[in-house]
């Protein structure tokens, strides 16, 4: 096995037995993504100097030593052209870092480049980016799923040994389902936004797309945490993520929603979700079948939350501060040239959306309802996880499409997000795991989703089941 | 100022929206300094430019402040309150949006007690809430224009008032009753020339006696107490006069141009901003628990109202001494000082209202900055009551106190200014008086009374002043009799 093929547990090991280095671990992966890159089309940015210069600086001793990380290109990285994946910011250096990139800086990682994603995290395939779309590793004909499609491709590919992603409604978690790896979005609150660029505030969190449940435990340890610089953090003290991986599930009552197994789902992810959880029942979890009485409310009240904020997250982008501008006659002519231009066609109907739910005269109707139905989605699981320890459903209704296959219908694309949008707007936490693969070679996911901080429930039950199957052990053929 | 600027079939409806900067060291939002007059954007950091990424932490402080505030006008203080993003595109905005309060304000209902010449007025207070300042667009000559965001994220506090002002002259003593509250409080400089305390003014006029209010027109960048006042009664009178040749009135934002001294239209109410308010996801709401407003209140110093009542009731003071040494709390803490170490409170009211204004206004100096202390000025006081000094040569020796920071004993040593009651100095130089001005005399026991006040001053010549005037009084109508 190649050292970029390692998980980060694993390399943690080598590299603190000494029988791998730090550096050679990081040639490995910059060799690989040299062979690979050109395929997969991960990355915006590379970096491997900087990564060598970290290297140099890095504490032995740190917990990440020597690891090399792939970093959305949505959370600041000072010195590090940070794009968004937006002609917006496509020369845009932050001057700051960003809260969870600082504490794995004093990890000791290494950040061996920026990650494509759907322009400004919106979409579900990167087909969004300004730049590039990215190819799935499992099929390069394919999409790796989105927003964080460059993280997701980038862990399965072997071109980073782990990735962070940000995930406003499955944004982390579709991905992974798609490109075969783990990714879980933590609690609202559990992981500081400050340096993550906006997209909905209320429903951002980031996390980490990584290839095993244990390596994303171990992530989860890195970033975690109240930080003073994001009011919304929550003062709730971090557990050890990475001791949960390992505990006993005998006995944990998991629940399936009804809700969620529905017609028009590909029969081979049903097929292989109902399969995991009878997995999860052989070792000894009880299976318990729970209502989500308002999912079908989700996706509406997602698009009009989700829309209304990023309208309002995005003026900032108006061509005076940084990034794109393009000259007009006058003031007003400068702001229209550089927003129809900076900004791609989805992100500015995302912009019209918003901008019209929180018009004067439809406020009411759409986001002062939007935000009622938000508390009936977040009591819907409240209550079920008063009597479930976690909720087990598909991450999203199908596998891997085709490029270009939903882009000419955004609704269609809306739809890729169905099972993992109620999760962000009831602010849980969710992971998704490798459960399978179709006939045709592509992965599937099962998603976890556990009560208000508790990442330890669904990491646990999470790590039981993948650790009962070789799934996680599969790598595509590059 | 005539109160009926609206003439006598109309009357104006004005109500206020005041802007304080609140006295906090740093932004409201991030950790940059709130000092005035640095380079521009010296005083800036991702937070207050807006670098994408970047979240806003809220400064305890400037909830404090506007508690604070809310408490003193009468508020009642909402238990839960929350931030809300009012949306537009300006330079000098840079996130695209500001950050400010909106359906839940931290204090609402209260109110403010002005006096005019037509006597005590209670004005309501519909609500004060809390919001960061823009920067500053800088426009110089040449094809570009500037931004310094300085001034941005500074702590806005903004106070609404109820449209209970029925004239420019009501308006101004709200304005200064306003600026009182605040600089006794701390909590704002109340500074109008250096964009500190800021005014905008909603005004309507309608027939006197009509229930409904009229068109409300929207004033803004009245920069000084004085430009409020004659803002508004341009305006009313312009709202008048339109009304009464028939033409409707618009409404519209205005501006005031104080070189003109012209309102002049800024834009039409279909050009004006839907701000799509929405609750601001990046801050938790703002819950004040009972304590921490029972805490404040406590912490609040005696209020004018209050401290002007007492100064009537307990030093016996003229309403208007009262009123002129509560306006400003240094001023107030100066005068009882003083009484407190035993002068008499009109005397010392007289001096500090009299000599002290006077002397500090000539340099612009606040009364902190007094080279004379009350402990002076009641030492120079009780020269006076023991007779060493005259009230007149006080004048001078307080002069040279405040010029120099000498006690009073020692300038009236070193200048040899004790009053002389010493009966033979004063009957030689009354001699020496009636010697030089026989005719006088004569024409005085003749019964030309009024020369007496010749010889007076002739003997306060004599001794430069330092004559004490009861007994020279005395002695002289003994003298001229003869
Ligand atoms: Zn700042």
């Amino acid at each position: 096995m190649e050292i970029f093929d390692l998980t980060i547990e694993e390399l943690r090991l080598r590299i603190s037995r000494k029988e791998v280095s730090a550096a050679e671990a990081l040639d490995s992966v910059l060799s690989r993504i040299d062979k690979v890159e050109g395929r997969i089309k991960a990355y915006n940015t590379l970096t491997p100097e900087k990564a060598r210069g970290m290297l140099a600086e890095a504490d032995e001793k740190a917990p990440l030593y020597g690891i090399p990380l792939a970093i959305k290109d949505n959370m600041c990285t000072r010195g590090v052209r940070t794009t968004c994946s937006s002609k917006m910011l496509e020369n845009f250096v932050p001057v700051y870092e960003s809260t969870v990139t600082s504490k794995l800086i004093k990890a000791g990682y290494v950040l061996v480049g920026k990650t494509n994603l759907d322009e400004f995290a919106m979409g579900s395939s990167t087909e969004n980016s300004a730049f590039k779309t990215t190819s799935n590793p499992w099929d390069t004909e394919r999409i790796p799923g989105g927003s964080s499609g460059g993280s997701a491709a980038a862990v399965a590919a072997g071109q980073c040994v782990g990735a962070l992603g940000s995930d406003t409604g499955g944004s982390i978690r579709q991905p992974a389902a798609l490109c075969g790896v783990v990714g879980l979005k933590p609690t609202y609150g559990r992981v500081s936004r400050y340096g993550l660029v906006a997209f909905a505030s209320s429903l951002d969190q980031i996390g980490p797309i990584t290839k095993t449940v244990k390596d994303t435990a171990i992530l989860m340890n890195a970033i975690s945490g109240r930080d003073p610089m994001d009011s919304t953090s929550a003062p709730i003290p971090v557990p050890d993520f990475e001791a949960a991986a390992g505990k006993d599930i005998k006995g944990i009552k998991v629940g399936i929603p009804k809700e969620y197994f529905i017609e028009g789902m590909d029969p081979e992810v049903d097929t292989a979700v109902r399969e995991a959880i009878k997995k999860l029942e052989s070792l000894g979890a009880i299976p318990v079948e729970i209502s989500l009485p308002n999912t079908q409310y989700a996706i509406a009240t997602y698009y009009v939350l989700a829309t209304s904020e990023a309208s309002s997250n995005l003026a900032r982008y108006d061509g005076v501060k940084y990034g794109f501008r393009a000259e007009g006659r006058d003031l007003l002519d400068m702001y229209m040239q550089t927003r129809s231009r900076g900004f791609g066609p989805e992100v500015k109907r995302r912009i019209m959306l918003g901008t019209y739910a929180l018009s004067a005269g439809y406020y009411e109707a759409y986001y002062g309802k939007a935000q009622q139905v938000r508390t009936l989605i977040k009591r819907d699981f409240d209550n079920a996880l008063k009597e479930v320890d976690v909720i087990a459903t598909p991450t999203s209704p199908t596998a891997a499409f085709k490029m270009g296959e939903k882009t000419a219908d955004p609704l269609q694309m809306y739809l890729s997000d169905i099972f993992t949008i109620s999760i962000n707007l009831a602010g849980v936490p969710a992971i998704s795991l490798p459960c399978g693969f179709t006939k045709s070679g592509l992965p599937i996911g099962l998603q976890l989703i556990g009560g208000h901080f508790d990442e330890e429930g669904i990491i646990k039950a999470a790590y039981a089941y993948e650790q009962s199957t070789g799934w996680h052990k599969r790598r595509p053929a590059l | 100022m005539s109160s009926n600027v609206a003439g006598e079939k109309f009357e104006a409806v004005i109500g206020l929206e005041v802007h304080a900067q609140l006295l906090t060291n740093s932004k409201i939002f991030c950790g940059c300094s709130t000092a005035f007059g640095a380079a521009p954007n010296s005083q800036t950091c991702p937070v207050c430019t807006g670098q994408p990424g970047s979240l806003p932490v809220m400064n305890e402080k400037a909830i404090q402040y506007t508690i604070k505030t809310g408490l003193a006008m009468d508020c009642s203080i909402s238990p839960y309150s929350r931030f809300a993003r009012k949306n537009y595109f300006y330079p000098d905005l840079p996130k695209g949006y500001q950050i400010s309060q909106y359906e839940l304000p931290l204090c609402l209902k209260g109110r403010v007690v002005i006096e005019t010449s037509e006597g005590k007025k209670e004005i309501g207070i519909t609500r004060i809430h809390l919001e960061e300042d823009a920067g500053k667009n800088i426009h110089e000559a040449g094809p570009f224009s500037f931004v310094d965001l300085n001034r941005g994220g500074m702590p806005l506090m903004e106070i609404v008032s109820e449209p209970d002002m029925r004239s420019p002259a009501e308006a101004g003593a709200y304005m200064r009753k306003l600026r009182t509250i605040l600089r006794y409080i701390g909590v704002c400089d109340g500074n109008m020339e250096q964009g500190s305390l800021r005014c905008d003014a909603n005004v309507s006029v309608r027939p006197k006696g009509q229930k409904e209010l009229g068109v409300k027109v929207e004033l803004k960048n009245m920069n000084s107490f004085r430009f409020v006042e004659k803002a508004l009664e341009y305006e009313i009178n312009r709202q008048v006069r339109a009304i009464e040749a028939g033409e409707p009135i618009l409404q519209e934002t205005r501006l005031w141009d104080s070189a003109a001294g012209v309102t002049l239209s800024m834009r039409s109410k279909e050009e004006a901003h839907d701000y799509r308010y929405f609750p601001e996801p990046d801050l938790v709401p703002v819950t004040v628990p009972d304590n921490d407003i029972k805490r404040i209140k406590e912490s609040l110093p005696e209020l004018p109202d209050i401290k002007r009542e007492r100064f009537v009731s307990v030093y016996g003071l003229p309403e208007y001494d009262a009123d002129q040494l509560t306006a400003e709390k240094p001023v107030a803490e100066w005068f009882e000082e003083t009484v407190k170490l035993g002068a008499k409170p009109k005397t010392v009211s007289n001096w500090v209202m009299g000599e002290l204004m006077r002397l500090l206004n000539e340099e612009g100096a606040p009364i902190e900055k007094s080279s004379v202390t009350p402990q002076a000025l009641a030492e120079m006081l009780a020269l006076i009551d023991n007779g060493t000094i005259s009230g007149k040569i006080a004048k001078t020796v307080f002069d040279e106190m405040y010029r120099t920071g000498k006690p009073a004993k020692k300038i009236v040593e070193e200048k040899g200014l004790v009053q002389i009651t010493d009966t033979g100095a004063l009957e030689s130089a009354i001699d020496a008086v009636m010697a030089a001005s026989p005719s006088e005399v004569e024409r005085y026991r003749a019964g030309e009374e009024k020369l007496f006040g010749f010889f007076v001053g002739q003997v306060m010549k004599a001794t430069k002043g330092k004559a004490n005037p009861a007994a020279a009084n005395d002695m002289l109508k003994k003298r001229l009799k003869g």
